[in-house]
């Protein structure tokens, strides 16, 4: 049985950091916008000061993403497996903006042009062997207004290292031309955080207080930071952090131009005879709905949009919507993480406390920084070093040269826990042939729809990469005075929170899903919101690009209305 | 609620049962203390109703806990935390689809036990449950369908969680979990002076339960942990 609804001009699958921001500029451009939000709205009493709930069984998740993980194989010869660990997206509206760390990036300008950069330099030797990689189809330079406007939008805290070409050395040197200082200074500085940053700059490098969605000021309303240490994985108790559902989503509500439906699973996006998308069935609840629409933004999390597109079936699109060129779930990248903890011996460091977010980093071993010609690879990763150190997380975090359980084991977290220094690294990927997302034709959710099967290894390139910036973390915590230092192996964690592509943008519509503005090449009023469009993972945390990205698109379709939907 | 027993550890040369028997209790949570904080320490009080388990893994499931994290001279260990009381109600909920794992896994491990020292796990001595554990984590204890090691690391995951993770949820009793680490429990705001290197937070023995703002509340509130 199904119900239709009044027609709006857009619906938007997903209420997140990507659909979240897109319905700002929408609805005050006064168009008639409908959300569809698998989850509910929460409120600071949900988001409970505890390890269990938040980061082991992830409370926030449990209104569809818990129920629906992917299953992962390294490589297409294998069978699928359960993921190792469940990814922790959430459901709501605010989406997964509420319970992220908000470390909050601009990618460098380099991530955009990663293919092209690397063949002038090095040669096209250099690049990855059995890559798919690509240049994005925009610069730095086109989103940067767009990261602005996210930037002030939230109140991100940080110190620019390069305002209109004047670089400073209190910011990121290594940072793409920012047209204005952040809107608020950076988060507060710790001892360990400058600890960490004085060991950096004895070592000849270029430390920073990291950029981070987090108010360290009252702003425009909203609270400061109170650094109680519960802040990944959860939402934030007196409303600091740069959750859509504190911003953009509240003033578009208040345009009387969005309607959110909460408890929304999208199960199909259908099109009419034309191969146009023209609505959105879902299921509240048993019953199944429809949402008619002249336009369609897809916002779900990376495995969604792909796997909603590939659900979404029809005459025009046999082999899912949009994948008549069969790109769709093609070049999947997941970040590639490494890094390195080390003991300061007799100094309680005292991480047990703050966000994550309070940091200090390092790009000197990012993008292309650094000569490459010796190395084996391109790319690299941002480093850092953070606050936030939980307790079980803690217990967890021993040397392997120490039993894991029983007397011994003990007695060393009792003389050296609160002294765990870490230093940690995301690699920046390149897309690959044999890394892709499917359904996997075993598994389904308790709907009875296929979950998503990533297939996807760590590759040689990012393999070294991985290994070459794990060094530095081990350089790092060797200068800082650690004892003892041991490395976290490089892991392509197939199932993650940092995991992109399946619906890549460029410009040729033969090898990418999107183009440069985020619409199908294929159904001209499909837009895509997400880290799914992004062509290279880039070395850091993806959700300010994906909140510009979104809004972008969001202004494009406004200014093509005509165009996309006529 | 009983008292330690008192002694040091070598009235683990005792079987279990032995000590049960002297402490008047059936049931109980607990290996013998040590005498370095036996003074101190909070008595290990009556196992409450079981809620997954049976009596029997459960018994088995205290004696793994209690050798992965042992009372010792460094404190209470996971006997005193509760860590089997967090599994139990974890198995009776969240973690319900791991309810038969564990009792397979329970059941072979006595059954290991047995065939290696003619008793099952609670009643070795511990020395010889140490022996067990090690082979579970070695992957060498028969009897297992999946291998010992991935059932070894399915308990000492839970273990600590049990032991570290927040007491609402029937473990880390009394914070000592916590205050084994040197984390200082769960205050809704850090000062300046708190986030500096070498200073002692003195720890706030709270659960995230204590605050009133995590309270359950109206109906179709927060819900549960």
């Amino acid at each position: 049985m199904s119900t239709s609804k009044k027609g709006a001009d857009v619906v938007v699958i997903g209420l997140g950091a990507g659909g979240g921001t897109a319905v700002l500029p929408l609805a005050q451009a006064g168009l008639d916008v409908v959300a569809l939000e698998a989850g509910g709205r929460f409120s600071v009493r949900d988001f409970h000061a505890d390890e269990i709930r938040n980061d082991i069984r992830n409370w926030l998740g449990r209104a569809k993403v818990n129920d629906e993980v992917p299953t992962q194989r390294r490589t297409a010869a294998e069978e699928s497996v359960p993921a190792i660990a469940p990814g922790r997206m959430m459901n709501g509206v605010g989406g997964t903006s509420i319970h992220w760390t908000c470390q909050s990036w601009r990618l460098m300008p380099w991530n955009f042009k990663q293919r092209s950069e690397t063949i002038r330099r090095y040669g096209a030797g250099a690049l990855p062997a059995g890559s798919t990689l690509t240049d994005w189809p925009l610069a730095y330079e086109e989103l940067e207004p767009y990261y602005d406007k996210v930037e002030f939008l939230h109140g991100v805290s940080g110190k620019a290292g390069n305002l209109r070409g004047a670089i400073d050395a209190a910011g990121n040197v290594f940072e793409g031309p920012r047209a204005r200082e952040y809107p608020l200074p950076p988060l507060r500085r710790t001892g360990f955080t400058e600890f960490m940053s004085d060991a950096a700059k004895r070592l000849g490098w270029h430390p920073f207080a990291g950029p981070a969605a987090i108010r360290s000021q009252p702003y425009r309303g909203l609270n400061a930071c109170e650094y109680h240490g519960f802040c990944t994985w959860g939402g934030c108790h007196v409303d600091a952090k740069g959750s859509t559902n504190l911003t953009a989503i509240p003033m578009a509500e208040k345009t009387r131009n969005l309607k959110v439906v909460e408890g929304a699973r999208a199960i199909e996006i259908t099109v009419d005879r034309d191969g146009r998308a023209n609505g959105v069935r879902y299921m509240k609840g048993r019953k199944v709905h429809f949402q008619a629409a002249k336009a369609v933004l897809v916002a779900g999390y990376t495995y969604e949009n792909t796997r909603l597109l590939l659900l979404s079936r029809s005459s025009a699109f046999p082999d899912g919507l949009s994948n008549n060129h069969g790109q769709v779930g093609r070049h999947y990248l997941a970040h590639v993480r490494a890094g390195a903890n080390g003991v300061i011996p007799g100094r309680r460091l005292n991480r047990f406390s703050g966000t994550a977010s309070q940091w200090t980093a390092v790009d000197d071993w990012d993008s292309d920084f650094f000569d490459h010609s010796t190395l084996g690879f391109t790319g690299g990763g941002t480093m850092s070093a953070t606050m936030e150190a939980k307790p079980i997380g803690a217990a967890r975090t021993t040397p392997p040269s120490i039993p894991r359980w029983g007397s011994a084991w003990k007695a060393w977290l009792k003389e050296n826990a609160i002294s765990v220094a870490s230093a940690a690294t995301q690699i920046n990927v390149a897309p690959y042939e044999d890394n892709f997302l499917d359904l996997d034709p075993g598994v389904e959710d308790p709907d009875g729809f296929p979950v998503v099967r990533v297939t996807n290894d760590l590759k040689e390139n990012e393999r070294r990469a991985a290994l070459f910036v794990q060094g530095k973390c081990m350089d790092w915590l060797r200068e800082a005075g650690a004892s003892e230092v041991w490395p976290v192996a490089p892991s392509s964690l197939s199932v993650q929170t940092h995991a992109y592509g399946g619906t890549r943008m460029g410009d040729d519509p033969d090898a990418n899903v999107t183009d440069r503005w985020c619409f199908s090449h294929e159904v001209p009023n499909l837009g895509v919101l997400g880290a799914s469009n992004f062509p290279t993972s880039g070395g850091r945390n993806p959700t300010e690009t994906v909140m510009a990205l979104a809004w972008r698109t969001a202004d494009h379709l406004v200014d093509e209305w005509e165009a996309i939907t006529g | 609620m009983q008292p330690y027993e008192g002694g040091g550890a070598d009235s683990r040369a005792l079987s279990r049962r032995d000590l049960l028997k002297r402490a008047g209790v059936v049931g109980v949570a607990a290996a013998a203390p040590t005498a370095a904080f036996a003074p101190t320490a909070a008595p290990v009080r009556d196992r409450e109703r079981l809620e997954a388990l049976t009596a029997l893994e459960a018994e088995a499931l205290e004696a793994i806990v209690d050798r992965l994290i042992p009372a010792d001279s460094n404190g209470p260990g996971a006997a005193e935390a509760r860590v089997a009381r967090y599994i139990d109600r974890a198995l009776a909920g969240e973690l319900a689809s791991l309810r038969a794992s564990y009792s397979e896994g329970l059941a072979a491990v006595d059954a290991y036990a047995r065939s290696r020292f003619g008793e099952p796990l609670a009643d070795l001595e511990p020395a010889q449950q140490d022996a067990v554990v090690r082979d579970l984590e070695q992957n060498v204890a028969t009897g297992f369908p999946g291998g010992s090691r991935t059932f070894f690391e399915l308990v000492r995951e839970h273990c600590l969680q049990g032991m570290f993770g927040d007491p609402v949820h029937g473990g880390n009793e009394d914070f000592v979990g916590w205050d084994l680490l040197g984390f200082p429990g769960v205050k809704l705001s850090f000062a300046a002076a708190e986030q500096q290197m070498d200073v002692t937070v003195v720890p706030a023995h709270k659960s995230t339960a204590d605050f009133p703002l995590f309270k359950r509340g109206r109906k179709g509130g927060d819900g549960e942990h």
